[in-house]
This record gives structure tokens, sequence and C-alpha cells, in this order.
């Protein structure tokens, strides 16, 4: 158990510093690259927190398909290093309101209910209909799997008509560029 | 509240916030969709936090196991990360679009562009 929560303070730290990381690099090849590495240990730290499914889907979908996305987009536009901001007056808003927004969310903290307890408000609610009555009702002994396509599966149909909005949306954006290209060469 | 807690918390709105800076600092777009991803992932870790069981198992049944973690967070999660890439890709492929027609994914110099116009 100890051993658990040091692997977590580590996992964590590592990750705000993989973050400052990103924020400070110029060259958008290597910001693409910690960010997989970012994703990676995201993987991690779900994993640790007896989330298994959220662990696989983050490390195939977000270590994955985001960082294979972003690299074919490089690809595409060319990887300039960014530009440093120009100096203006205006430079130092975004860290102000950045700080006000922080400090704000860390006064909210105090109120949580406490960590891993097994009272919390959010465990007492559906929870336990969906532990205990999915066996009978569902017959999945994977309750994500149950939850997912069974009790809210609506949500799932959800997800999938903006995936496929989505995939429509690249296709518009970029499948038409093609055919230009194509009728410019005739 | 236990100090693993805080430190949690701690962690989740410190990324949070590098997210929302890097969206509003950046000025190259790809890197600002990489801030959004950052964002995004600070909130993914809010929820499995909230779902947290120290002790419990995670969601898969078990007829030894009495403690399980909150299953409806992980489900919630799983459909916001998918969500999350669709609406990357929707991003990466503006940004795409952006170069062909300005010839540059740099918000400053599009910045300017728009203002010579």
């Amino acid at each position: 158990m100890i051993f658990e929560q040091l692997i977590d303070i580590f996992l964590l730290a590592f990750l705000a510093v993989i973050s400052i990381a990103i924020v400070r690099i110029r060259n958008v090849l290597t910001a693409v690259m910690l960010f997989g590495i970012y994703s990676l240990v995201s993987a991690s730290l779900f994993m640790l927190l007896d989330a298994a499914d959220v662990a696989f889907t983050e490390a195939a979908v977000g270590a994955g398909i985001s960082t294979i996305l972003m690299l074919a987009t490089l690809s595409l536009v060319g990887r300039d290093n960014e530009k440093p901001l120009v100096k203006k007056k205006i430079s130092f808003l975004p860290l102000i309101i950045v700080l006000v927004t922080g400090a704000t969310l860390v006064y909210g903290i105090v109120d949580l209910p406490p960590f891993g307890a097994a009272d919390n408000p959010a465990q007492t609610h559906v929870a336990p209909r969906y532990i205990f009555q999915s066996m009978s009702e569902i017959d999945v002994p994977n309750l994500v799997t149950a939850v997912l396509a069974s009790y809210r599966g609506f949500d799932t149909l959800g997800e999938v008509v903006v995936i496929f909005t989505a995939g429509i949306g690249v296709l518009l954006l970029i499948g038409g560029r093609r055919r230009e290209e194509e009728n410019t060469d005739e | 509240m236990s100090g693993l807690g805080i430190w949690n918390y701690l962690i989740i709105i410190f990324l949070m916030m590098t997210g929302l800076y890097m969206v509003i600092s950046s000025s190259n777009l790809v890197k600002k969709l990489i801030g959004l991803n950052v964002f995004q992932t600070s909130v993914f870790f809010m929820y499995i936090s909230f779902g947290y069981i120290s002790g419990g198992a995670g969601p898969v049944f078990n007829e030894n196991v009495e403690l399980y973690s909150n299953p409806l967070t992980h489900v919630l999660i799983l459909t916001a990360i998918v969500v999350g890439v669709a609406t990357t890709a929707v991003g990466l492929a503006l940004s795409i679009r952006i170069k062909e027609s300005f010839g540059t994914i740099e918000e400053d110099d599009l910045h300017k562009m728009d203002s010579s116009l």
C-alpha cells in the first residue's frame, strides 16, 4: 500500500515535470514526443488508480493515435520551431489569469471529500447498483463494459455520433483539397 | 484530507493550469492543441481520483472481492478520451488547412495577415 502511494507520488511529480518541459520547449516535434511520454505516464497512473480499462484506452488512443495524428500533421505543415512571443505589455496576462484560476481551484479542493474513502458521495449514488446488480442483470464480469454498453448505451451511441461527425469534418477539411489538386493537374 | 489526496489534487490543478497557459500563450497551433490535451488529461485524473477507493479492486467482478472502485467514472472517462481524440483530429485538420491558405501556423503571423487585409 505504502509502495503504491510512493509510485503515485513519483508519477504525478514526473507528469508535472513533463508538462513544464512541454511549455518551455520551442521545438514542436520535441513537444509532440514529450506529449507521447506524458500520455504513457498518465496510462500508468490510471492503472495505479485501479482504472485498467481507462489505462489501456489512454495508452492506445492518447499515446498512440494522438501522437501519430500530431506527427502526421507536422509532416504536412513543416516542423518550424515555435516563434517566441512578441514582447508586449499583454504578455503577463495569461500568467495572471492562470495563477488566479489556479488559486481559486486550490481554495476549492479544501472542501473535497477525503481521497479514497469508500463512503464518498460519488461512491454511494448509482455505483452500488452497478456493482451489485450488474452480474444478475447483464452478466458481464467486467463492470465497466456492462455500464458502457448496457446501462449507459445511449452515452456510447452519442460518442459514436461525435466520432462520426469528427470524421466527416476531417474529410471535408482535408479530403476536398486532394480533389482540387487533381483538378489543377488536369 | 490525507496528504496523498492533497498532493493528487494539487498536481491535477497544476496540470490543468499548465494546459490552460499553453492554450492561451503558445503561438504555434499544434502546441495549442497539445495544451488542450494536457488540460483534458488533468480532468481525466480528477474523475478517476474521485472514483478511486483505497484498498478497493478494479471494477472486474470477482467472488472474493467486496470493495470495487467506482465503474461509472471509468466509463465517463473512456468516452471522454475517445471524444478528445476526435476533437484533436478536427483541430489538426484545421491547422493543416490554415497552413495551406496562409503559409504559417504561427498565431502572431496570422494576426498580422488578418489586420493587413
